[in-house]
C-alpha cells in the first residue's frame, strides 16, 4: 500500500484522533486490541507519526490500552510515547455525549474509528451518532488514506468483491476503517510502558436509559434455513425432494474449432457483462 | 353386432357412492366374462387418470372415476393470494439493496421482515402497507416479493454513485410524506449498513429529548419473534429488544414472502422537494481500478482457473492478464508447482465466490466442486465432454483449452507475444 502524501504544514496543526475500544480475540475470547480500531491506530500512525492521539471512553483498567499504546513505535522522526485520554465511564453509560464533548474541546479534525466494536451492543452507531451531533462528515469502509491537504481527505472505500472506490471528504470528519484496511504493527511491551494515559477530568457520564429494557443473552447460533417445497400435491413435494439439485444442466458446446469457440466464449461474458461490452472501436480488430 | 346402449339410471347409480344400487352398477373396471364364458381383460380401463394427470390404479374394488383427459395438471407454482390495500394507514419502509438492479435474496428477507411487522401492526385489514423505497426506477418483482406500495427516487439520485447525503435527503422527504412506522435496510457495508446508520441517527437526534427508547436504531437483527427483536451485539450476545423505529437486518432474518401477491403501487411524492446540501461532504470520485491478482482469492467477481488440461502455463498467465480476471487452480496445477499454494480453489484451498468462474482443463473433482459452489456463473473449457466440471457449468466449450485461450486473447486484440519476448519477465504471485 502507498504511503498518503501530506503537506507538512497541514500535517503539524491537524489533530488526528483515533478512538479506540477494547476487543475480544474471535477465537480465545481474551480481551485485547480490537482488530478494526488495531487498524485504524495502525492509518492515523502512518498518516500523522507519534502525534496522533488516542482517545477510549471506558475502565481505565482495561487491558486493551496498554496494546493500542505500544503500537507507536517505529516511527520516522523523534517518535515520543502515545498518548491517549481517557474518558472514564461506567459499562452501562452513554459514551455519545462524552465523546462529542472531548472532540469538540480537543479541537479534533480528523478521527479514525474501526465500524464496529467488539464488546458491548456493537452496533456500529457511534461514528454516526457523533457526526450527526457535532456537524461533520462521516465515511464507513475506509481501506486507506490517499491524501491529506486543506481541508479535504481523500480515501479508498472498501466495496465488496475486492473492489475499491474513491472518495474525498471535508474536514473536520470521523472515518470507519474496514477490515481490509493494512495490517495493524505489533505492539511492543517498551512503548506500551513509556505510553501515557491521562484521565479527562471535569466529565460526568450519565446512564444510557435506552438500553435500560433490553435483555442481553448469549448468542444462540442462528437456525439454518430448511428448504421448503410450498405445493399443495406431494407429487411435486416428492420430486422436490427427490430431485438431484447438481443436475441442472448447461448450455455444451462440441465440436468448434478454437476460434469459434473462443468467439463463443467472448459473446457469453459479454452477455454476462464480465467483460466490458465491446465498442464499436473493437469490431475491425475481433473480426480480423 | 348390437348397438352399445347406455341406461341413465345405471348411470346415475354408478356416479353416486351412496346410490344404494351403485355397487350393482358400478363399473367391472377392467375384467369381466364375455357371454363365451371367458375372461376379458381391458387393459386400458386399468386404472383412471388421477387429478395430477398421473393414472392411478386402485385395487381396493371401489371404481374411480375417470377424469376427462388433459384436465388440470400439476401446477409447478401453487397460486398466490392477491392483497390490495386502497388506503393506507401506516407504512413500514424497506430499502433495498438491489446489487446490479435486481432483488437479492437478503431484498426478498427484508420484505419478508417487513411483511411480519406489517402482520405485527394489524396486517392488511388494519391497512398497513410495505412500501418499498428503491432509488432505482424499474426493479421486477416487487410485487411477489411483498411490497403494496413503492416509492421512487431515482429522480432525486444518481443510482450508480455514492451520494450518501443526497440520498439520506431524500429519504429524510419520505420520511414527512409518510411517517413510517419502520424503516428496514439491509445490514451491509457500505450500501444499506451505512445508509441505515445516518437515518438512525438523524432521528435519534430529532427524538432525543424524547427520551423513546424505540429511537435507538436496532442494527444486526436476525430474528423478530413475539414483537421483539433479536440483534447480535459483541462478544457472543445476542439483544432481545422492543421494536425500534429502524431495524438494520441480516441475511435470512425472516422468511420470504411466498403465498401472496401484492400490488407495488407507485407512490407520488410530489410535496415538498428537499434538495440535497449544494456542497456534499462526501463526494464519490469514481472507482478505482483494482489488480486482480492483489484481490483476495476468496473474493475476487471474476477467476480463471487452470487444472492439469493446461499445459502452456505463458498462454494462460497472459490470457487472465488480458481478461482481467484473477488466476485460480485445482490441486494438480499446485502440487506439480506450476501455481502457489494461495491460488487454489476447494475444499484444501479456498472457497471461491466469484460471479464468473472460469475453469481451463479442471475435470472437477469433488472437493473442487465444494469450493465453487458459491459461484454464481461457471465456464469450463474441457475435453472431455464427461467430466463433472462440465455437469456443474452453465457454459461449456468441449475443447482444447490452451488453443481457446489463444484464440481468446487473439481475439480481443492483444495476441501473446512471442516466446523469445515472454522469457525476459517472470510472473510474480503474490503471496497472500
Amino acid at each position: 500500500m502507498t504511503q498518503p502524501e501530506r503537506s507538512a504544514s497541514v500535517a503539524g496543526e491537524a489533530r488526528v484522533v483515533a478512538l479506540v475500544s477494547s476487543g475480544r480475540h474471535p477465537v480465545s475470547g481474551r480481551a485485547g486490541r480490537a482488530r478494526e480500531d488495531a487498524r485504524a491506530v495502525e492509518m492515523g500512525l502512518a498518516l500523522a507519526g507519534a502525534s496522533l492521539h488516542l482517545a477510549h471512553a471506558g475502565d481505565a483498567e482495561d487491558a486493551a490500552l496498554p496494546e493500542y499504546l505500544g503500537m507507536f513505535h517505529g516511527l520516522e522522526g523523534a517518535g515520543g510515547p502515545g498518548e491517549l485520554s481517557l474518558l472514564p465511564m461506567a459499562a452501562g453509560d452513554d459514551a455519545v455525549p462524552l465523546l462529542a464533548s472531548w472532540l469538540e474541546a480537543y479541537g479534533a479534525n480528523l478521527v479514525l474509528t474501526g465500524q464496529r466494536a467488539e464488546c458491548g451492543e456493537g452496533s456500529g452507531l457511534l461514528p454516526y451518532l457523533l457526526a450527526e451531533r457535532l456537524g461533520w462528515a462521516v465515511a464507513t469502509g475506509v481501506a486507506a488514506i490517499e491524501h491529506y491537504a486543506g481541508d479535504r481527505v481523500t480515501v479508498l472505500q472498501a466495496l465488496p468483491q475486492g473492489q475499491r472506490r474513491r472518495l474525498e471528504v471535508r474536514l473536520p470528519c470521523l472515518l470507519c476503517v474496514d477490515g481490509v484496511a493494512p495490517m495493524p504493527r505489533q505492539s511492543a511491551f517498551g512503548p506500551s510502558r513509556r505510553g501515557r494515559v491521562e484521565a479527562v477530568a471535569n466529565i460526568t457520564a450519565e446512564p444510557d436509559t435506552l438500553q435500560a429494557a433490553w435483555q442481553w443473552q448469549p448468542a444462540r447460533a442462528r437456525p439454518k434455513r430448511l428448504k421448503v417445497v410450498k405445493s399443495t400435491n406431494a407429487r411435486d413435494r416428492f420430486k422436490a425432494a427427490a430431485a438431484k439439485s447438481a443436475a441442472s444442466g448447461g448450455q455444451v458446446l462440441t465440436d468448434l474449432t478454437p476460434d469459434e469457440a473462443a468467439q463463443k466464449l467472448i459473446d457469453y461474458l459479454r452477455a454476462e457483462k464480465v467483460l466490458p461490452a465491446v465498442q464499436p472501436g473493437d469490431e475491425g480488430q475481433s473480426s480480423a | 353386432m348390437s348397438v352399445r346402449r347406455l341406461d341413465p339410471h345405471a348411470e346415475r347409480a354408478r356416479r353416486n357412492r351412496l346410490h344404494p344400487r351403485h355397487l350393482e352398477f358400478a363399473r367391472p373396471a377392467w375384467r369381466w366374462t364375455s357371454a363365451d364364458g371367458v375372461t376379458r381383460i381391458n387393459p386400458h380401463a386399468l386404472g383412471a387418470i388421477g387429478p395430477n394427470g398421473i393414472r392411478r390404479i386402485d385395487r381396493s374394488g371401489a371404481s374411480v372415476e375417470a377424469a376427462a383427459a388433459g384436465g388440470p395438471q400439476a401446477s409447478a407454482e401453487p397460486s398466490r393470494r392477491q392483497i390490495t390495500i386502497d388506503t393506507p394507514t401506516a407504512y413500514v419502509a424497506v430499502v433495498p439493496e438491489l446489487p446490479e438492479g435486481r432483488l437479492s435474496d437478503h431484498d426478498r428477507d427484508l420484505l419478508g421482515l417487513a411483511r411480519q411487522l406489517a402482520e405485527a401492526r394489524g396486517g392488511a385489514e388494519a391497512g398497513v402497507a410495505v412500501v418499498a423505497v428503491t432509488f432505482q426506477a424499474e426493479v421486477a418483482g416487487l410485487e411477489e416479493a411483498g411490497a403494496d406500495r413503492r416509492v421512487d427516487l431515482s429522480s432525486r439520485v444518481d443510482a450508480d454513485s455514492y451520494a450518501p447525503e443526497a440520498r439520506l435527503a431524500a429519504l429524510a422527504a419520505v420520511e414527512t410524506a409518510l411517517a413510517p412506522a419502520h424503516w428496514i435496510f439491509a445490514d451491509d457495508f457500505p450500501g444499506g449498513g451505512d445508509l441505515g446508520r445516518r437515518l438512525a441517527a438523524r432521528l435519534a437526534l430529532a427524538s432525543t429529548a424524547s427520551g423513546d427508547a424505540s429511537a435507538r436504531a436496532a442494527t444486526r437483527v436476525w430474528q423478530f419473534a413475539d414483537g421483539q427483536t433479536l440483534s447480535r451485539a459483541g462478544d457472543r450476545q445476542d439483544i432481545q429488544r422492543d421494536l425500534a423505529r429502524v431495524l438494520l437486518a441480516l441475511p435470512e432474518c425472516a422468511e420470504p414472502v411466498s403465498e401472496t401477491r401484492h400490488a407495488a403501487t407507485l407512490l407520488d411524492l410530489d410535496a415538498s422537494v428537499s434538495e440535497a446540501p449544494a456542497a456534499p461532504d462526501v463526494i464519490d470520485r469514481g472507482r478505482v481500478a483494482v489488480d486482480p491478482q492483489q484481490i483476495p482469492l476468496a473474493q475476487a467477481p471474476f477467476i480463471l482457473s487452470a487444472g492439469r488440461g493446461v499445459s502452456d502455463w505463458d498462454g494462460y498467465h497472459h490470457a487472465a492478464k488480458v481478461l482481467g480476471a484473477s488466476e485460480g487452480a485445482s490441486r494438480v496445477a499446485v502440487d506439480d508447482g506450476y501455481m502457489p499454494r494461495a491460488r487454489q480453489v476447494g475444499a484444501t484451498g479456498t472457497f471461491v465466490s466469484a460471479s464468473c468462474y472460469v475453469a481451463v482443463g479442471i475435470s472437477g473433482a469433488v472437493q473442487h466442486l465444494q469450493g465453487i459452489t458459491k459461484c454464481q456463473r461457471v465456464v469450463a473449457i474441457n475435453s472431455d465432454p464427461s467430466c463433472d466440471m462440465v455437469k456443474r457449468a452453465d457454459f461449456a466449450i468441449i475443447g482444447d483449452g490452451d488453443a481457446v485461450l489463444a484464440a481468446v486473447c487473439a481475439q480481443l486484440g492483444q495476441p501473446q507475444p512471442e516466446r523469445g519476448d515472454s522469457r525476459h519477465e517472470e510472473v510474480h504471485h503474490d503471496a497472500a
